[in-house]
């Protein structure tokens, strides 16, 4: 609309829709990554500073009977060690229902891994020391360690209000699937099954806790710094405003640095013990056992459909392994069955899961959250049921893909959906049409997916009526630079970059004039954080909004210097001109917000964001309601050697509905990354126990995650749409979504290589082999 | 252990030996008294505040403390710090000066091989040292280049975009 205005009059500027949203701008934050001069929370130092661990429980269910911490005390340099009686007793958690883990144990230890005491010394090395020199006494219990069986009348239950180790149930029913499946042209039921995995960022966990004259500073590897200020204020009975924040530059985080750990608790009670800064870390071990990472699970999933492969009915039956504390696992629940009618458009739905209680590390929200693991259930049964029916793989997904304007038989409402064009896209791109006539080479597969995932989750984690996001901008006093104030978490996905991207654009700025401070409780605006892909939509309306503001001040103020009405003027890329007199000299940003600072003070601009009301009124119907949804396929081809069940995976494509894509770069990135998490939860990695619950392989050699030599050649494609209202310019998410659909991509990719289904994950070279020796075994009786 | 090492140490009450060494970090020549079990990683990071070279596993498996001994990459968590002693360490903060980038920092920044930055130190200087022995690496020696270096953000695959790019090759950006 701009664009055809400034036609009209001369063009003045080329005619560009965005000047700075839509381009691959440079990572804010990039040089100083690059420089290794930029400053995580493991590299900060304070003075007269502290160093703290916990000591971890070795038994996954046991009485604590003592604790002995004298000869620790005697150890030169051990300056405190605290256990449960020096801790609040609250209990804390996800949910007021389910306020289920203690600071340190008080009684009983629940997993191998579990929080007994904490020291604080002079160096790390006398941590470890320390940490060896407290004697326990423990009398240990029989464990819960199988999830399948851990509500049987003969297992201990681990937590009083919770009989059965049922931590979580979940019945839903929508329409009358029975009926439909009943009725259908075909039904058929299948039961896959998903590992543990961890999320493994890079970086491990520290928090450098301060508290001095009643006020608690804490600088911590978050994603989001309001809950860790919600739940760290409730629990040591602290006004929020006494709690301060900080992130540092944060390494990865995946879902797994979502909740307060013992690293911030403690560090906190000991620094108020010694009036001395406390900096208490994880290392790689004690990251596995302290976990958070994905749920195994059972996923039992019955469809009927037509004899065109349109699904009629679905019902699915969950269990999951939640491990000893809820941790975020409720939402994970919901998750796993409310996120699984976004894709496919049926209208008679039932969801029904378990999420059990057990002596191992609990688990919580890893990327993609409940989602991936019963997608990819989800998406191997679909591929079984194209077979059964003879129908192609494509086909099926689009004769059920969803279309815009849907709402989904769980009440989510979905304004924009390219999921359509992502199908034909990838047939387009995979060559798919000629790879099926003439046929694969030998032990080659192809295989395809769909994903989808809310951009944002529309409540927040605690009932509360704050904004979901907000933020400030505020222009320097010669117009020279702008800076964003957010309380948002960068922790690598790019939010600051995105952030100052939309502001500028909004302002009429320019990208390279902004700085930022975000993900600080006491300098910055409210915002919940980095979860559920919420940022880029939800941060990006208060960043729209509060850019809309400067430039209608700076507007206002160019008006009066250039003796025009401001609804003549437009501000874009810092040049200010008029709209109807082409001749009048055009003034710059800079001039404008330096007259505005001499006329009134400090240019400030505001803007807030606020979910509507959105979802149905059955339990649970908040989880997974989200203003708007991405979209995307992903296919992959494979080649299986047949003598080592090897699986090699050649090329991967993706094609995305992410709606306006802010940063080319930033978000093809975020595509490359999630995949590559995705396929290497498919073909390698899983947390493994003895049977005495202790994890086999806490560490990155035998816990393995993909390097770049198991990378393939990726491709990417976006659908160019930026339709849905709900998203300022049309932006939905894009880092969760797009490992919604790998899991099932690669295993339908292989059974189509070899014949063969390996129905749990991962699917690795091992069962591979142990499957096609079963085939040619029966081939061979027959 | 040198026998010039081995006349320079004195013992603490901790039992443990300190050694007086000398280490070239970055063209700088440092010399501090360093216990016998202290690692390459910590002296690194505690004694000269680089902080630039990063603590991921401690095992020798992430590769994020990746730094060149003598031009060669290592995980500087594997190496003790005395073992150093007369060597040439380079780490990332020696890696470009205060204004120019090497042009391994500027491709990935270019092609967006950095989202949480952990990894990138060892990363560069992996690339660093491949480029350095093989200037014109093919993918898949780019790939087998840095598969010590573990990052869980980009898939790689932009980073082995930036290395090809460095390199001289053309590689079309996004």
């Amino acid at each position: 609309m701009a664009t055809d205005e400034r036609e009209q009059v001369g063009k003045i500027y080329a005619p560009r829709p965005y000047n700075v949203i839509g381009k691959s701008k440079p990572r804010i934050d990039g040089r100083e990554k690059a420089t290794g001069s930029g400053k995580y929370c493991g590299d900060l130092r304070m003075p007269n500073m502290l160093y703290g661990k916990i000591l971890q429980s070795p038994y996954a269910h046991a009485k604590i009977l003592n604790i002995d911490i004298s000869e620790a005390l005697k150890i030169p340099g051990v300056v405190d060690v605290i256990t449960s009686k020096d801790a609040p007793s609250l209990k804390y958690g996800l949910s007021p229902a389910r306020y289920d883990e203690n600071i340190l144990c008080i009684e009983k230890v629940l997993y191998v891994g579990d929080k007994v005491a904490a020291v604080a010394c002079v160096d790390e090395e006398t941590c470890y020391k320390a940490i060896k020199a407290i004697k326990v006494d423990y009398e240990p219990l029989k464990p819960v360690l199988d999830y399948r069986t851990a509500m049987n009348d003969d297992m201990p239950q681990l937590h009083a209000d919770f009989p059965k180790n049922i931590n979580t149930e979940i019945h839903q029913k929508f329409g009358d699937p029975d009926e439909a499946i009943k009725n259908a042209y075909y039904s058929s039921t299948d039961v896959f099954v998903g590992q543990r995995t961890y999320q493994c960022p890079i970086e491990p966990h520290s928090a450098i806790s301060s508290w001095k004259e009643g006020k608690l500073t804490i600088w911590s590897t978050t994603q989001t710094v309001h809950y860790f200020q919600h739940y760290i204020a409730r629990e040591f009975g602290l006004k929020m405003g006494d709690v301060r924040i900080i992130r540092p530059l944060v390494g990865g985080g995946f879902g797994g640095k979502l909740e307060p750990t013992g690293l911030e608790y403690c560090g906190a009670i000991i620094s108020k013990r010694t009036g001395r800064p406390v900096k208490m870390f994880f290392d790689r071990h004690e990251m596995f056992a302290h976990n958070r990472g994905r749920h195994q699970g059972t996923y039992e999933i019955t469809t009927g459909v037509d004899k065109n492969g349109k699904l009629l009915g679905v019902k699915c039956d969950f269990l999951l392994d939640g491990g000893a504390y809820t941790s975020l696992g409720i939402a994970t629940a919901y998750y796993a069955g409310g996120l699984l009618t976004l894709t496919y458009d049926f209208e008679n739905y039932e969801f029904n899961l378990r999420r059990m209680y057990t002596n191992l590390p609990a688990c919580g929200a890893q990327r993609g959250h409940g989602a991936p693991q019963p997608k990819y259930a989800f998406e191997s049964h679909l591929d079984n049921v194209a077979d059964a029916l003879g129908i192609d793989k494509i086909e099926i997904r689009r004769v059920n893909s969803r279309q815009s304007d849907t709402v989904t038989i769980n009440g989510f409402g979905i304004q924009s959906c390219h999921l359509g064009e992502c199908i034909d896209k990838i047939h387009e791109v995979t060559d798919w049409e000629k790879k099926r006539k003439e046929g694969l080479p030998k032990n080659h597969g192809l295989g395809v997916a769909t994903g989808s995932f809310v951009s944002g989750a529309g409540y927040p984690m605690y009932r509360n009526d704050l904004p979901q996001a907000s933020c400030m901008i505020r222009v320097n006093e010669d117009g020279t630079a702008a800076t964003l104030y957010t309380m948002s978490v960068d922790i690598g996905q790019g939010s600051d970059t995105v952030y100052c991207q939309m502001a500028a654009e909004a302002m009429g700025y320019r990208y390279e004039n902004m700085k930022i401070v975000s993900g600080d409780t006491e300098t910055t605006p409210h915002d919940f954080g980095a979860y559920s892909s919420r940022q880029t939509l939800m941060g990006g309306w208060a960043c729209k909004r509060a850019g809309e503001d400067i430039k209608a001040k700076i507007l206002e103020t160019a008006g009066f210097m250039m003796h025009l009405p401001p609804e003549d003027l437009r501000c874009e890329d810092g040049k200010i001109y008029s709209m109807s007199r082409p001749k009048v000299d055009s003034i710059t940003f800079e001039e404008a917000a330096r007259k505005y600072f001499i006329i009134k003070g400090p240019l400030v601009g505001t803007g807030v964001y606020s979910v509507p009301r959105l979802g149905g009124y059955f339990k649970g119907a908040a989880v997974a309601t989200s203003p708007a949804y991405s979209f995307c396929t992903q296919a992959a081809e494979v080649a299986v050697d047949e003598e080592t069940g090897q699986v090699d995976i050649l090329h991967a494509w993706d094609v995305h509905d992410a709606g306006q894509i802010i940063n080319p770069n930033l978000m093809k990135g975020q595509v490359h990354g999630a995949f590559t998490m995705g396929l290497s939860e498919a073909v390698s990695e899983q947390v493994l126990f003895t049977d005495a619950g202790k994890i086999i392989n806490p560490d990155l050699a035998n816990y393995r995650v993909l390097t770049a030599k198991d990378m393939c050649t990726f491709s990417n494609y976006v659908i160019d749409a930026a339709d849905d209202p709900a998203g300022p310019w049309g932006v939905k998410e894009v880092g969760e979504g797009a490992n919604n659909p790998t899991l099932g991509a690669i295993r339908n990719a292989i059974k189509d290589a070899t014949g063969v289904s390996v129905s749990t994950l991962p699917i690795t070279a091992e069962k591979v082999w142990r499957a096609l020796r079963e085939k040619k075994e029966a081939e061979a009786s027959k | 252990m040198s026998s010039m090492l081995s006349e320079k140490f004195l013992i603490d009450n901790d039992g443990i030996q300190r050694f007086l060494v000398t280490i070239n970090v970055n063209g700088i020549d440092y010399t501090r008294m360093v216990k016998a079990n202290t690692v390459l990683v910590n002296f690194l990071r505690d004694e000269l505040d680089l902080t630039g070279t990063k603590r991921g596993c401690e095992m020798g498996d992430c590769g994020s403390c990746t730094v060149l001994v003598d031009g060669k990459p290592m995980n500087s968590c594997l190496m003790l710090a005395v073992e150093a002693e007369g060597k040439q360490i380079i780490t990332i903060e020696g890696v470009s000066t205060s204004e120019n980038l090497d042009v391994l920092q500027e491709k990935f920044l270019e092609y967006g091989a950095i989202q949480c930055g952990y990894c990138s130190a060892g990363m560069i200087l992996s690339a660093k040292a491949l480029l350095t022995r093989n200037p014109h690496p093919t993918y898949e020696e780019v790939q087998e280049g840095i598969s010590g270096n573990i990052c869980r953000c980009t898939g790689y695959v932009n980073i082995i975009r930036a290395i090809l790019a460095a390199s001289g090759q053309e590689v079309e950006n996004y």
